[in-house]
């Protein structure tokens, strides 16, 4: 794939103010986003999924401080900050929260909060606006005229295509979705996830699923991102993760979920990640790995390509097969 | 065991048996429905459950929420009360019995909950919440005594050594290490049943495994467990029959290889299907249902599942079928409600 990215992240750090210190949740992280594609950003909680799509949207706390670049289109929207990042919130880069039901205020119609980004950014206002958030809940599954409802009224699932059309509102170019499915049945799940494919397809869309559920981020995106403590440790072409990990914990994340049809033993990773708010030596992973040896003490791995479109932050990757545990 | 505790029958019952068992929530009316003597409606949340389990048996209750596997477990550990049917425990027929009846029998029946965030009194340490329920049953005639039974709970809950836990409040715990302490207050009577509602969805996928393979290990011991869950990966790996729900029935039964991997009934072989495989090149067609489960109140005439069904034909919509013996099951214990099965 040649095309230029529609979203490209380099060197990101985010860090929060905390009593006495400070916790750096994002530790230089880069990512690439090509037109049209699906990309997964996985981990455990507090990896730093989360508050990394925040901060491409600017939408983090007062406490927290960001340095790196956020290319869109070419674009650092994060040069001056909010200055810079309104005019394309909403606009171009759009978000769908993983709690839908507070995604919403109560007290308005759906619609009416469809409408708000549209009169916001000036691309519609009144009844034109009106009835293009109608076309927008017909696009995502539900019954146009259900937009004078209120969110009350909706069942989880609705309430989440509906989270899915205030987020198209403004026909953004990338759409970040956090957790989307993760309240959902399995049903409704399929359903969204059905939705999110179909519209990215469609629309030519490019989206960045952040979940912690693999076998989701499998069949729904092309490439993914494992974060762990706050860095990638691993990123390529999804079958490769699977098939041909190259860091232990990608390999780890799998082995802990089970699979319908797998009767390998599911095994839970020891341990807890590391604190944030202090500085890590070596391999952040290594307290919990299954496979680390002297140099993961004291040295951290560099990200480095390990195979086609794959790149991996592990010393296994440099020692010759013959020597690993 | 006591003379009461045996059936007639003879032959040893399963530890737990329920027949028929019927739920129901009377929707609160207003006063003006009241008055006018409006139709009293209610959530038919289980209506007319039957299943068994044996000692070291894993049952996994597998539905999408509504679909009354959680009523179905407070029902069978009498938190709520039945409208109809009997709930089995050792033989003995405990779906009448007063409260106080029931106190010896909360010894050996115990459940623990989803979220082990909210199940701890956030004021009491470890040793305090695990030494509660001997308390309240009057076990240990000292505190020493006492403390042997919380410290051997610990161990068996995975918590080692228990020294480095019985000091500790709940917030000082991680996720993983809260649902082994609500494990260990379970266990810590001795019980013979365990009723697991969700136990690892509110948990890192990291630590999940881990308290899946400690049921999985007290099953072995000779715990019956009953699991409720809405992850049909989860039931298939570690439960050895699984029943799905749907609408407060159970749809299909049987052992969790079965039903997973010739699932009979089209509301199961619909759930299988859209279930995220972890291998990419593992995708089989979705055969995704559309709308979601209809409301308990008004329950679909005969077959419950017939509005959703892809291949409903005249005679489901009058028709309710019973689960039975189908003839393309391969397991004399697998059963299906459907005519078409």
């Amino acid at each position: 794939m040649t095309a230029e990215p529609v979203l490209k992240v380099e060197d990101l750090h985010v860090w929060f103010d905390i009593d006495g210190g400070e916790l750096h949740a994002v530790q230089g992280l880069d990512l690439d986003l090509r037109p049209g594609e699906r990309l997964g950003l996985v981990g455990e909680s507090g990896c730093g999924k989360t508050t990394t799509i925040l901060a491409l949207m600017g939408l983090l706390p007062p406490s927290a401080s960001v340095s790196g670049r956020v290319l869109l289109d070419g674009e650092d929207v994060l040069a001056k900050g909010e200055e810079t990042v309104s005019p394309h919130r909403w606009r171009d880069i759009a978000m769908v929260f993983q709690g839908a039901m507070n995604a919403f205020n109560p007290v308005k119609t759906v619609g009416s909060q469809i409408v708000e980004p549209m009169e916001l950014h000036g691309i519609a206002s009144g009844r034109a606006a009106r009835a293009q958030a109608a076309e927008l809940l017909d696009l995502v599954g539900i019954t146009g005229s259900r937009g004078d409802r209120y969110p009350h009224e909706f069942s989880g699932g609705m309430r989440q295509r509906a989270a899915i059309a205030m987020a198209l509102a403004c026909s953004p170019k990338v759409l970040l979705a956090d957790e989307p499915t993760t309240a959902l049945d399995v049903m409704v799940q399929a359903q969204i996830l059905e939705l999110l494919v179909r519209l990215t397809d469609e629309l030519g869309l490019s989206m960045v699923l952040v979940t912690h559920d693999l076998p989701v981020v499998a069949q729904v995106c092309g490439r993914a991102s494992v974060m762990y403590a706050g860095k990638v440790a691993e990123s390529g072409p999804m079958e490769t993760l699977f098939h041909r990990p190259r860091h232990p914990y990608t390999r780890m994340l799998f082995q802990a979920t089970p699979d319908l049809y797998g009767d390998d033993e599911v095994k839970s990773i020891p341990g807890v990640p590391p604190r944030l708010d202090r500085p890590v030596p070596g391999c952040a992973f290594q307290p919990r790995c299954d496979s680390a040896f002297a140099r993961c003490v004291d040295q951290e791995p560099r990200l480095r390509s390990v195979g086609e479109a794959q790149i991996a932050a592990c010393h296994l990757n440099d020692v010759p097969a013959a020597v690993l545990p | 065991m006591s003379a009461e505790a045996v059936t007639a029958g003879g032959a040893d019952p399963p530890l737990l048996e329920v027949e028929g068992l019927v739920t129901r929530y009377p929707i609160a009316r207003s006063l003006a429905g009241t008055l006018m003597r409006r139709e009293q409606l209610h959530v038919h949340a289980v209506e007319g459950v039957s299943f068994s389990v044996e000692p070291g048996e894993m049952l996994a209750l597998v539905g999408e929420s509504g679909c009354g596997k959680t009523t179905t477990a407070q029902t069978v550990m009498r938190m709520v009360d039945s409208d109809e049917g009997r709930i089995r425990f050792r033989g003995r027929d405990i779906s009448r019995l007063s409260h106080r009846q029931l106190r010896p029998l909360r010894r050996e029946m115990q459940i623990i909950y989803q979220d082990p965030y909210e199940s701890l009194d956030p004021r009491y340490r470890v040793r305090d919440t695990v030494a509660e329920p001997l308390r309240i049953h009057g076990i240990g005639s000292s505190r020493a005594e006492r403390d042997e039974l919380v410290e051997q709970a610990l161990v068996q809950a995975g918590l080692r050594p228990p020294e480095l836990y019985l000091d500790r409040f709940p917030h000082e715990l991680s996720g993983g290490q809260r649902q082994r302490v609500a494990i260990a207050a379970a266990m810590v009577l001795g019980p013979q049943l365990l009723l697991a509602d969700e136990p690892v969805s509110m948990l890192d996928v990291s630590v999940r495994a881990g308290i899946l393979r400690l049921l999985d290990e007290l099953r072995r011991k000779g715990l019956a467990i009953v699991m409720i869950t809405h992850d049909l990966s989860t039931a298939a790996h570690f439960a050895d029959r699984i029943a799905v729900m749907y609408l407060g029935r159970i749809v299909e039964e049987g052992p969790a290889k079965d039903v997973v991997r010739n699932p009979l009934h089209p509301y199961t072989k619909a759930l299988i299907s859209v279930v995220p495989k972890r291998d990419p090149r593992d995708s089989t067609r979705p055969q995704i249902l559309t709308g979601e489960t209809p409301n308990p109140v008004f329950i679909p005439q005969g077959c419950r599942f017939h509005p959703r069904c892809p291949i409903a034909q005249e005679s489901c919509r009058s028709v309710d079928p019973e689960l039975r013996r189908p003839a393309s099951a391969t397991d004399p214990t697998h059963r299906v409600a459907c005519i078409l099965a």
